[in-house]
């Protein structure tokens, strides 16, 4: 049975008042892929707090991301992150934000083109409006401004 | 908390122009937030694209993802994937994202260190 996280959040986190979870019952946005994955530009983003090099941390409340080069290596990557048990995504960032993964799908073909660079935000952000008015815009505008087919998002 | 901005943010790319798909490994959260489409792995959280330094099931669970993102034709859809942590210990799910799961946060100046420590590093060499 899938783990229901919302009711272990309420009960970790006793001391506070009760997160109000986003709950959208509309119909999703929707736009079709205008071409197959294997022909598409794909780019990645990931929530698991990955930062480069010496790229600065995320805070709290942090609505700012990173950009990575799609061929940075295990030993490039850090983590930011409060969330979640990161010590397996220490050992092989790939767990949450697969770079290697996916430039292998693209030199087998099975992705058009594994876009670079791709992006790293901490997704521990208790403010959704803050994601909604201020991350996921700026996300957007970067896509579109590189061109981007379709987006895999991976949270941690 | 991630389930939750990942969700967000696909929504607003996907109004954009730009479809997405979501891994998620929490269900209850992604169905809340109700994405355009998603993929549903039940791993422990952390895991969303596989297990540690094993290519081969992070490779797969990617093209299975993968193949959702072209098939998913109704908004909304999660797909389930087909994979188990560990067909004989089913334990993670009675314990993950309980008490004593996150790890203690390191005091500031230590984190304060480590970043220093970072960036110093990799400025050197660069």
């Amino acid at each position: 049975m899938p783990v229901e996280y919302i009711p272990r959040t309420r009960e970790l986190y006793r001391a506070y008042a009760p997160y109000r979870w986003v709950v959208n019952t509309d119909t999703p946005p929707w736009t079709p892929l205008r071409k197959p994955i294997a022909k598409s530009k794909l780019a990645l983003i990931g929530s698991g707090g990955i930062l480069y090099r010496d790229q600065p941390r995320f805070h709290r409340e942090d609505a700012t991301y990173r950009l990575i080069p799609k061929n940075a290596t295990q030993a490039d990557l850090d983590i930011w992150h409060f969330g979640y048990k990161t010590d397996d995504a220490r050992r092989d960032h790939n767990c949450v934000f697969p770079l290697a993964r996916l430039r292998e799908l693209e030199a087998e073909g099975v992705i058009g083109e594994f876009a670079d660079p791709a992006y790293s935000f901490m997704g521990g952000i208790y403010s959704a409006r803050k994601v909604r008015e201020e991350l996921a815009p700026r996300i957007a505008d970067e896509l579109k401004s590189a061109h981007v087919d379709a987006l895999l998002l991976v949270p941690a | 908390m991630c389930h939750q901005s990942v969700g967000l943010i696909a929504r607003v790319v996907e109004a954009a122009g730009i479809p997405t798909l979501c891994m998620t490994s929490a269900l209850d959260i992604t169905r809340a937030v109700n994405p355009p489409r998603a993929v549903f792995l039940n791993f422990p959280l952390g895991h969303q694209t596989g297990k540690p330094n094993q290519p081969d099931l992070q490779r797969q669970i990617l093209r299975d993802a993968l193949r959702a993102f072209e098939t998913i034709e109704r908004p909304g859809t999660i797909v389930e994937l087909p994979y188990v942590w560990d067909e004989n210990d089913r334990t993670w799910e009675a314990t993950d994202y309980t008490d004593g799961f996150l790890p203690e946060r390191p005091a500031k100046v230590d984190a304060d260190k480590a970043e220093a420590d970072r960036r110093a590093r990799f400025s050197e060499s660069s």
